[in-house]
């Protein structure tokens, strides 16, 4: 432990067996960091408690059986939402990688300039400006055909989350690819690969593992970012909450909407968990 | 069961008692409105907040001699912020209703208020026939209830405020706007109303505006009827009515 490091490059001495230190048992005692951790521990268990009791003890079958059907259909609302953004953002996010990557100056900007709109601004910003921003073109929308399009707050929610989720897919993909070494492009080519067999066969495989655990939390951030619709007139699952909440003012409206959404993400994370369990299959041992 | 219920709100809630109970001791009463809801409470473009509750609400503090600072908070998150001490009387048109009467008190109502249709001119809207129409309302609102159960046929849009309800009415995405008479009135009047008319008749009547606060507050409620009494006797209230509206307000 005291010795410091070998310099990197410096022939391994500690190879001999007699420098080999076992490491020092684990600290014991109340150290101040235990103490806070206990604390704060106690705390948020004191909070989850006072949630759960306050659900036990407002529990309402009358009004679950009322609304019960609601946050159904809003929880469908939401799901489809994300699914169908997610999935355009895909096919959208592939020529803005790509145009990253571009060796014209001109793609490659254009590009850049809207991943850096998409992520520096504010979903709800967005989601604002294409439903009540774009109505306000309405004679010029109307003029060119795309008003049909722009006239349904649900297409317009899916236009402005897949050109949000885009942009951050975009980066994901760029990054995951451009974390495997350029040793794995040339030994590939020496192999006599096509591009398309490299891309499909060696890269892809490699960059997955990088980009699972990026796209799992892109997917549960457009989950909760879709709550904001809503202010759209999109009745998803916070649309619905807010309206049970409006009738009933019953707190624990909003605490099953939080079950809800919590149940989603679990389910999103268990998921990811097995894709990447199944992608590094190699590396366990 | 009410006790408990309390005591958990309480559990999981107390950090945030901790930041509020101090503001309690202080005499200046705080007045909840929303500010988004011309021309009863809105923002005037440098901010400042005007209207017919604001008016009325500084009466009534003149009246009762008590400092008054006003709150602005978004319509669906009223009567909540209410309730944890954000505020201590929401004056923002607030239609009294058997379900929010369970949550707050009310006071004696400061203005009679119906429901009325807005549409474009030229549209052909009929109250009576809204099958497949799209009606817009504000979200939370005693509009938004009133066309859920009596018209079922027709599209529900429930907007955030009322301004993106009137502004989605301009765009042609709804095909007709629900809301109060007098903020429907002050708009189709506006020149961003001028689009639009009154389509039938009022509808939901029997509808009465009144100040809510937290329940058992049963000393701000006598303070604030006897306040409404006299402005209504000395003339004042006569006075901000008449700086809104052609038409007397409070209804008898």
């Amino acid at each position: 432990m005291s010795e410091p490091p070998p310099a990197i490059g410096a022939p391994a001495l500690s190879a001999r067996g007699s420098d080999v230190v076992p490491p020092p048992p684990p600290a014991r005692g109340w150290a101040r960091a235990r103490v806070t951790g206990i604390a704060l521990l106690g705390l948020w268990a004191l909070v989850g408690a006072g949630t759960l009791l306050f659900l036990l003890s407002s529990w309402n079958a009358e009004l679950f059986a009322r609304y019960a059907p609601r946050y159904l259909s809003g929880l469908l609302v939401t799901v489809q939402l994300v699914a169908i953004s997610i999935v355009l953002g895909a096919v959208l996010s592939v020529p803005i990688a790509l145009g990253r990557r571009s060796k014209s100056r001109i793609v490659a900007t254009l590009s850049y300039a809207y991943v850096y709109f998409f992520r520096g601004t504010p979903l709800l910003a967005q989601t604002f400006l294409v439903y009540y921003g774009l109505g306000s073109f309405r004679p010029e929308l109307q003029a060119v055909g795309l008003w049909g399009f722009f006239r349904e707050a649900w297409y317009c929610a899916i236009f402005a989350f897949s050109l949000n989720t885009a942009a951050y897919q975009a980066e994901i993909l760029r990054g995951a690819f451009e974390s495997v070494g350029r040793g794995q492009w040339e030994a590939a080519s020496a192999l006599g690969l096509s591009r398309l067999q490299t891309v499909y066969k060696i890269i892809l495989p490699q960059a997955a593992i990088v980009a699972l655990r990026p796209y799992g939390n892109e997917i549960i951030l457009m989950i909760k970012g879709s709550a904001i619709v809503a202010i759209i007139t999109v009745y998803d699952l916070m649309g619905e909450t807010r309206r049970a909440y409006s009738r009933t003012f019953d707190f624990q409206t909003y605490i099953w909407a939080a079950l809800i959404y919590l149940s989603i993400v679990e389910m999103l994370r268990l998921g990811v968990d097995r894709i990447e369990r199944r992608l590094t299959r190699h590396l366990r041992r | 069961m009410r006790i408990t219920r309390r005591i958990a709100l309480g559990l999981s809630a107390a950090a945030l008692a901790l930041t509020i109970g101090g503001a309690t001791a202080q005499e200046k009463l705080r007045i909840g409105t929303e500010g988004a809801y011309p021309p009863f409470n809105n923002l005037t473009a440098d901010g400042k907040l005007e209207g017919f509750d604001v008016d009325i609400a500084r009466a009534l503090c003149e009246e009762m001699g008590v400092e008054c600072e006003f709150v602005t908070q978004d319509w669906d998150g009223i009567i909540p912020a209410l309730q944890a001490g954000k505020f201590d009387a929401i004056v923002a048109s607030m239609s009294i209703t058997p379900e929010r009467d369970e949550q707050v008190d009310f006071t004696k109502p400061y203005y009679t208020n119906s429901l009325v249709f807005v549409a474009p001119k030229e549209a052909e809207f009929d109250a009576d026939n809204v099958e497949g129409k799209a009606i817009g309302v504000q979200a939370g609102t005693i509009a938004a209830e009133y066309v859920e159960e009596n018209y079922p046929d027709a599209e529900l849009r429930a907007y955030p405020s009322q301004l993106e309800a009137w502004a989605d009415l301009s765009n042609e995405r709804v095909d007709a706007v629900l809301a109060d008479f007098g903020v429907q009135y002050e708009w189709v009047n506006s020149e961003g109303g001028a689009c639009c008319e009154f389509k039938g008749d009022a509808v939901g009547g029997d509808d009465v505006i009144g100040i809510a606060v937290r329940e058992g507050e049963t000393e701000l409620v006598e303070k604030f009827n006897a306040a409404i009494d006299a402005i209504r006797e000395n003339g004042t209230y006569a006075e901000v009515n008449a700086k809104y509206f052609p038409f007397d307000i409070y209804g008898e």
